[in-house]
């Protein structure tokens, strides 16, 4: 079969749900399908469309995309997914967290499934996330102690105790979410999502 | 590889790993020296504390010589990242070799268990209370969504490897072997040499194991090996019976004269010892050699191997010198002739 748009062979048969007249079926040769995803941007179906292609395309992603991915950051080990990409390992647990978007494509084409369903650890308290929010409430409480601003120095160390004492309530979204909105008034820098940087 | 346990004229080891990661450290590759020797301190410490240390050894390899490291992984009691790796790390052993653990691998822990013959589900019985006894003490990264975090995604989820080593000559000497391992990567089984991941097939020694490790629980993962092995059992013993049927004579006069090079050469590296070891090995368990046990020939795999040989000759040796070595020992070993000529 030819591609639709040149006389190259069609390798990419896409079928398009997005039409409002049902399905529409795409025969393009590699060239046009990439032209055909960048064209379409950001929009959701088309990256759900991209992460499909990948796997088809070898991984390679769009270009523009994947310059994008590259420069995200992890803000705790600060490898960035280009760096990953280089080296095939991941910089540390938080990885996984900081490169979701990025990591859920690879992963399915790996293991072919999304969802842990073995083993569990009794100790359950070496969540990514947990750590995260550890570091950043040690680092504020320096911060503090350096201004000399006790108060919330030892308000910090209370909730970095009542976390490191596995109270899993304590450093859910939920949790962080009122942390950010009832109390700090300097700390508005924390998301439960890192930055892109 | 001790020749015993079910099936072991063709399955020589069954073995399963665990990678782990402590949740207060980076990862491997983010690792400063001195979180390296925190790793190693955190478990050195976990593992004083359990009741396994009292028959357990800790090895701080980065102190030992090039030959003691070279020593182990032709043992598989370390993997070749951890020989020639830098910085702290360390490994476990239990003085019997039914399980190591690593530390500062690719990961922060390796948990092995190794059984001989095919055993898979007595072999994760066992990595199972060995991870349950180390998660007591420490703190693995962990989320209820992608399971145990590894440094390399292929690993997340159970962290898990399920392996067994195979010997399968008469599928390579009937050149089904290539049919075969096609068939086994089409259902996500992988198939790697002696030494694991890009190591050489030597001696007709496949490693068979899982290549995912995420989506599915550690019991069904050991259930996919489990499933294959049986198969692969059969089609090796289907390609010996056609040997011996259609072309015994010629399987004789081949295993017989391996068996001739092994006890007569003077000189010989471990590749071709390998080789003919490999032949030999089927020859007695297909009762065409007689006066040599399989036991006999399992030992001679592993002790024939540089660092063992130079550790039975207590001293460094050159490459020549060790073919020379190589091939004395094997004399000894093999031949009644030449073990009558020196008593």
């Amino acid at each position: 079969m030819k591609c639709q748009h040149c006389e190259k062979p069609a390798t990419f048969h896409i079928t398009e749900l997005t039409e409002p007249s049902g399905p529409t079926v795409l025969h393009l040769c590699e060239e046009h399908a990439r032209t055909f995803l960048s064209a379409d941007g950001t929009a959701t179906p088309a990256s759900a469309l991209a992460s499909l292609l990948a796997k088809q395309l070898k991984m390679e992603k769009v270009a523009e995309d994947l310059a994008i991915s590259d420069k995200k950051t992890c803000p705790i080990c600060g490898i960035s997914f280009a760096d990953f990409r280089k080296g095939g390992r991941l910089g540390c647990a938080y990885d996984y967290v900081a490169f979701e978007d990025e990591l859920e494509p690879l992963l399915v084409n790996i293991h072919g499934a999304l969802a842990h369903t073995g083993k569990v650890p009794t100790n359950q308290s070496g969540s990514p996330e947990r750590q995260h929010r550890l570091m950043q409430l040690k680092s504020e409480m320096k911060e503090a102690i350096t201004r000399e601003d006790y108060e919330t120095a030892s308000r910090l160390r209370d909730k970095i105790s009542s976390i490191e004492s596995d109270d899993e309530s304590s450093w859910t979204d939920d949790a962080l979410d009122e942390d950010v909105d009832d109390e700090d008034e300097e700390d508005d820098t924390f998301q439960a999502e890192p930055p892109i940087v | 590889m001790r020749g015993h346990g079910p099936e072991s004229d063709i399955v020589m080891s069954s073995r399963i790993r665990l990678a782990r990661n402590l949740a207060e450290f980076p990862f491997i590759r983010k690792c400063t020296p001195k979180d390296r020797t925190a790793v190693a301190t955190a478990v050195h410490r976990a593992l004083d504390s359990l009741p396994l240390s009292a028959d357990t050894e800790y090895v701080d390899v980065a102190k030992l010589g090039d030959l003691d490291r070279q020593f182990l992984m032709e043992r598989q009691l370390i993997s070749h990242e951890l020989n020639e790796s830098q910085g702290a790390r360390a490994v476990i052993l239990d003085p019997k070799e039914r399980f190591s653990i690593m530390v500062n691998e690719e990961d922060h822990l390796r948990l092995q268990v190794m059984q001989s013959g095919l055993d898979l589900e007595s072999a994760w019985k066992r990595m199972d209370q060995l991870d349950d006894q180390l998660e007591s003490k420490l703190t693995y990264a962990f989320t209820k969504r992608l399971g145990y975090l590894t440094a390399c995604p292929t690993n997340v989820g159970t962290g898990l490897r399920v392996s067994v080593m195979l010997h399968l000559p008469a599928l390579v000497t009937t050149k089904q072997i290539d049919k075969v391992f096609r068939a086994l990567n089409k259902i996500n089984v992988a198939v790697r040499g002696l030494f694991g991941e890009g190591s050489q097939f030597m001696g007709d020694f496949y490693q068979i194991s899982n290549q995912t490790t995420l989506g599915k629980s550690e019991l069904g993962l050991v259930a996919k090996v489990q499933e294959v092995v049986p198969r692969l059992i059969e089609y090796e013993r289907r390609a010996r019976d056609f040997l011996v049927s259609e072309s015994r004579q010629d399987l004789h006069d081949n295993v017989s004269r391996a068996l001739g090079i092994l006890c007569t050469a003077k000189k010989i590296s471990s590749e071709e010892t390998m080789h003919y070891l490999s032949k030999v090995r089927m020859g007695v368990n297909l009762g065409l050699i007689e006066d040599v046990k399989i036991p006999t020939v399992n030992k001679l795999f592993i002790h024939t191997q540089p660092a063992h040989l130079q550790k039975l000759c207590g001293r460094k040796l050159s490459v020549t010198d060790r073919n020379i070595e190589r091939a004395n020992y094997l004399q000894l070993h093999l031949s009644k002739r030449s073990e009558n000529e020196k008593n």
